[in-house]
């Protein structure tokens, strides 16, 4: 039987149809899970996927943090469910507490959608196991309030731990410490802010390439899983 | 149910409105001519109510009634080439178009160029949240945008304000909707200072079973509004800032601009495809302009031709609004579904699903009219053909202005405009052509905007059209491109509607798509003045016959007219966007040459042309001659070339010559690829000719070596010209005996130009 791996639908969710095909083409079983159905329909892995949840509200992900699924994501999390949170799915797990710190509003203010350079920093997660440590790989951004901040003993215990994952090679937006992704101490939760569910086909991901970048992110949960 | 606060307020009803014929009304103030007033009299037989008088003002606007533009459009529907691919053409909230197995491809393009003006982030985000519910109200998935666009002077102070707005209103409701921002174009001339276009395309898919339109047929069935409340905004949006030209002296017209929730839309959206899955509508329609009133009319007239409404049922996001004003509203994100009773439980359901609110404000019937009603007494009593159908139509007067033969006799031979000579004067025109706003990159723009979303763009900015894959499973896919040239169409309106639409046509064969249909944006002057009228008409008629030789249909589309500050009207801007189908999307071909050692061929013929071109432009502030010739054939066999080649792998790379000629094509593909070229020009033109002329039909390609003599022999047999112009090679732009500019050099130029005026 395929893994399987859940994504979230919030209304305002984008990017889930995206994570849903990543899920398929590593040979996954794809599941969608609703905000308001606590179930998380025994899944192997959660992804909370890039968008706009309920409209970005108030904070992003300050809302979609009180729905009904995130409570049931929460408490498997802890538990050491997998659950990798893109963009807007980061923002929600830094606002449920799994992961420290917050995404802010772009160093320069604008919406930046581009293909940005990552060196994987941390391959001892759930999400980052077929990645070396030190390898560069190139994955789309696309948001307004991406910029990671988090105070300085925050950032200090993160980078002691091995819990940052990847840093831009060239910082678009003013992140603390080139940050573009961190996981928990378990390393089961993971918070990116590109989006490597649009790197994962040659016909669709960064032109030029390479356009499979993102791909290891899905096939990293999966192994551990059958591994598991 | 909640009493109307606004306690000064007298409803003014049908009965009161047959007992006081002699009441004086605003009626001039809501932009109805005497002579219309004096038709609805004698259409009612009494006395309009001042609700029937605000939804005649709004349905009987330019804007939602082309009183001006109907007899010239009228060819889109006439010379109809015998094409056996379109399921819906135009008259519907937008065309519809057979891409082969089940699935059907609607598309269309609308203006919002006064309100972004006004308003620039607001009006910029509800012209595509506008576009995107006339798609959605097809049955249609929305599945991308395209936003072409005109501002003045890049320098110009106000375009400061308004071109960052715009940006980023667009990017901020259509990234939010998760719609992929796939092509466009961003274009400055002095006479849009003032008035900005703002033009939004949306596509969508459907199964070719599931189409739906708006019609309320089933007496007895229920019509529902559901989505957002309705509020004061966008009130007089039809009627005012549509329809009259902007003056300074008058008070501030922004109340009159509608305010987005693109999070609303975006549930909206899911909401109804849920809907639509279940087959839970018999009609449906968005409301955008002229809200409710347009809605309710349209939908009545279309099907069985009598419906009730109790408009105080509306939710209200402001219970002060009076029956006049939620008749005009504006509000943003509401849609007006009919249901049969035994469906409505599901229906509700699934509002209650997406948190949408949903009520049922009326029913059809089969008298014939629309009656409404506000808590028990009749304020509207109308046949509603008369409003949707039976507007005026205006055969305004045209003239060929005086002055065209002037501007025409203006041409910019080298005894009048001074041209480039020695290697170095043309090394520098490269640069200086490449850094103009208009040829410049577009990244600053391009990165707002969300290209990637749903994980099915192929192709977007930056190549000759944008590509969407619609079936992962088949490679099936469409493709857009959106051009105009305002210039070319000031010179000659007719010729230059047609070469919009012969570069929209080949750009979208330059990556390998067959064109098939066509959607076009109609801006344009006041049609009061007989001149505009005349371009508009010349216009028409130079697209409807480019449009039978070329065999792509018009399938919809839409007029903006009084573009203009004080009685300076734009030039004439017809937008054109054509779609084209593709089998395989994995075949297509980009604009960037993939690899050294390929072979340059040119295809097509280059002659002296350079009326309103991008060099007379950039270079000597010149507009005068003619525009490139017009050859309609050569058009469609270079198409042939394009779309053969991709198939049988015969390209590497292709980009279609246009603004800014050859070299700009040339330093374009290598600049996106990364590689430079040895560039040796045809012997028999003058070296700044085959750099910078904008002769049409004509595309510079690469392939690989080994594809060489089976590409041009195919060229040949068409006979097509085409000549070997060089190789991709090195690192720099190389054009023998003339100069040699490093990738480097180019590349700053290039992409220097957009972060220093806005970044």
């Amino acid at each position: 039987m395929p893994a399987r791996i859940g994504v979230v639908t919030f209304p305002g969710s984008q990017d889930d149809t995206d994570a849903l095909r990543a899920a398929r083409l590593v040979d996954a079983e794809p599941v969608a899970l609703w905000h308001r159905d606590p179930s998380l329909h025994g899944v192997d892995a959660v992804v909370l996927p890039g968008g706009f949840s309920y409209g970005d509200y108030l904070r992003c992900g300050a809302i979609a943090r009180f729905s009904p699924v995130m409570e049931s994501v929460i408490a498997a999390a802890r538990e050491g469910l997998p659950v990798l949170g893109i963009c807007n799915g980061f923002q929600v797990l830094c606002e449920s507490h799994l992961l420290p710190g917050a995404l802010i509003r772009n160093a320069g203010t604008l919406f930046i959608n581009r293909d940005v350079r990552l060196r994987v920093e941390s391959t001892a997660t759930s999400w980052t196991s077929d990645y070396e440590v030190g390898q560069e790989i190139l994955i789309p951004i696309k948001n307004g309030e991406g910029k990671f901040t988090a105070d300085e003993k925050t950032l200090d215990e993160l980078e002691a731990s091995g819990r940052v994952i990847a840093r831009y090679l060239e910082n678009p937006n003013g992140s603390a410490r080139d940050i573009a992704g961190i996981a928990n101490a378990a390393g089961n939760v993971v918070g990116l802010m590109p989006h490597p569910e649009h790197a994962i086909e040659e016909l669709t991901g960064p032109y030029p390439g390479p356009a499979t970048d993102g791909l290891p992110f899905f096939t990293s949960v999966l192994k551990q899983l059958v591994n598991a | 149910m909640s009493e109307p606060t606004n306690a000064a307020y007298q409803v003014d009803t049908v009965e009161r409105a047959a007992k006081t014929p002699e009441t004086e009304q605003p009626y001039a103030a809501l932009g109805v001519k005497d002579d219309e007033y004096a038709r609805i009299l004698e259409i009612l037989g009494r006395r309009p109510t001042s609700s029937e008088l605000a939804m005649y003002s709004v349905m009987w606007s330019e804007h939602c009634s082309y009183k001006s533009s109907r007899v010239h459009l009228k060819q889109f529907g006439e010379k109809v080439p015998a094409v056996d691919f379109l399921l819906v053409g135009p008259g519907e909230n937008a065309g519809v178009v057979d891409v082969g197995g089940d699935l059907a491809v609607t598309f269309k393009i609308e203006s919002h160029n006064h309100p972004s003006y006004v308003e620039p982030y607001q009006g910029a985000a509800t012209g595509v949240g506008g576009i995107v519910r006339d798609i959605l109200t097809m049955g249609a998935r929305p599945i991308a945008v395209l936003d072409p666009l005109r501002f003045g002077p890049a320098e110009a102070a106000d375009t400061h304000r308004v071109l960052p707005g715009v940006v980023r209103g667009i990017g901020g409701y259509g990234n939010s909707l998760g719609l992929p921002n796939i092509g466009g174009e961003v274009v400055f001339d002095a006479c849009y200072s003032g008035n900005p276009l703002v033009n939004a395309l949306s596509v969508g898919v459907l199964k070719k079973s599931e189409i739906k339109l708006a019609r309320a047929d089933g007496p007895g069935n229920r019509v529902v509004l559901f989505g957002a409340r309705t509020g004061g905004d966008g009130i007089g949006g039809a009627s005012v800032l549509a329809s009259a030209t902007f003056d300074e002296d008058k008070p501030s017209k922004r109340p009159s601009v509608q305010v987005g929730d693109p999070f609303m839309e975006k549930v909206l959206i899911e909401c109804c495809l849920e809907i639509y899955a279940e087959d839970l509508v018999t009609g449906i329609q968005d409301l955008g302009a002229a809200g409710l009133s347009c809605a309710t009319t349209e939908l009545a007239a279309a099907g069985t031709g009598g419906m009730d409404v109790q408009l105080d049922l509306a939710p209200l996001r402001d219970a002060t609004l009076v029956p006049e004003e939620i008749l005009m509203s504006e509000s943003q994100e509401r849609m007006m579904a009919v249901v049969t009773p035994e469906k409505l439980p599901r229906f509700f359901e699934l509002c209650e699903k997406w948190d949408v609110i949903a009520t049922v404000i009326g029913t059809v019937t089969d008298t014939g009219r629309l009656r409404m009603t506000w808590h028990g007494e009749t304020i509207v009593d109308v046949d509603p053909r008369t409003l949707a159908h039976q507007g005026p139509v205006y055969e305004r007067p045209y003239h060929r202005p005086d002055w065209q033969d002037t501007l025409q006799a203006d041409v910019p031979d080298p005894a009048r405009l001074e041209r480039p000579e020695s290697g170095e004067q043309l090394r520098e025109t490269v640069l200086r052509m490449l850094a103009s706003p208009n040829l410049a990159d577009k990244t600053w723009v391009l990165e707002q905007y969300d290209h990637r979303v749903r994980g099915n763009t192929v192709l977007a900015h930056g190549e000759d059209s944008g590509m969407l894959r619609l079936s992962e499973d088949s490679g099936l896919g469409v493709a857009l491109s959106t051009d105009g040239n305002g210039r070319y169409t000031k010179l000659d309106p007719y010729a230059g509607a047609q070469l919009a639409l012969a570069e929209a046509y080949r750009n979208v064969a330059a990556t390998g798509a067959t064109p098939l249909a066509v959607t076009n944006c109609l801006n344009f002057g006041s049609p009061e003045d007989p001149e505009v009228m005349w371009q508009f008409a010349e216009a028409c008629r130079g697209l409807a016959d480019a449009c039978l030789v070329l065999g792509t249909p018009v399938t919809g589309g839409n007029v903006s007219f009084y573009n203009q500050t004080g009685s300076e009207a734009i030039h004439p801007t017809p937008i054109v966007g054509v779609l084209g189908v593709i089998d395989d999307v994995a075949r297509r071909t980009r604009s960037a040459f993939p690899a050294e050692g390929e072979i340059l061929l040119l295809v097509g013929e280059t002659l002296d042309e350079f009326g309103g071109s991008e060099w007379a432009h950039v270079v000597h502030g010149h507009l005068g001659g003619r525009p490139p010739k017009v050859d309609l054939e050569r058009e469609r066999q270079l198409a042939e070339i394009l779309i053969a080649g991709s198939r049988d792998g015969m390209l590497s790379a292709a980009h279609d010559l246009s603004d800014g000629g050859l070299i700009q094509a040339i330093a374009e593909s290598c600049l996106r690829g990364g590689h430079g070229a040895r560039v040796v020009l045809p012997s028999e033109l003058d070296p700044f000719v085959a750099l910078f002329s904008e002769s049409a039909g004509r595309a510079v390609v690469a392939v690989p070596r080994s594809e060489e003599k089976r590409f041009s022999d195919m060229c040949r047999f068409r006979d097509v010209p085409v000549a070997r112009i060089g190789v991709v090679d090195g690192d720099a732009l190389d054009v023998q005996d003339q100069f040699s500019i490093p990738l480097a050099e180019l590349r700053e130029a290039w992409t220097g130009t957009f972060p220093k005026l806005f970044g």
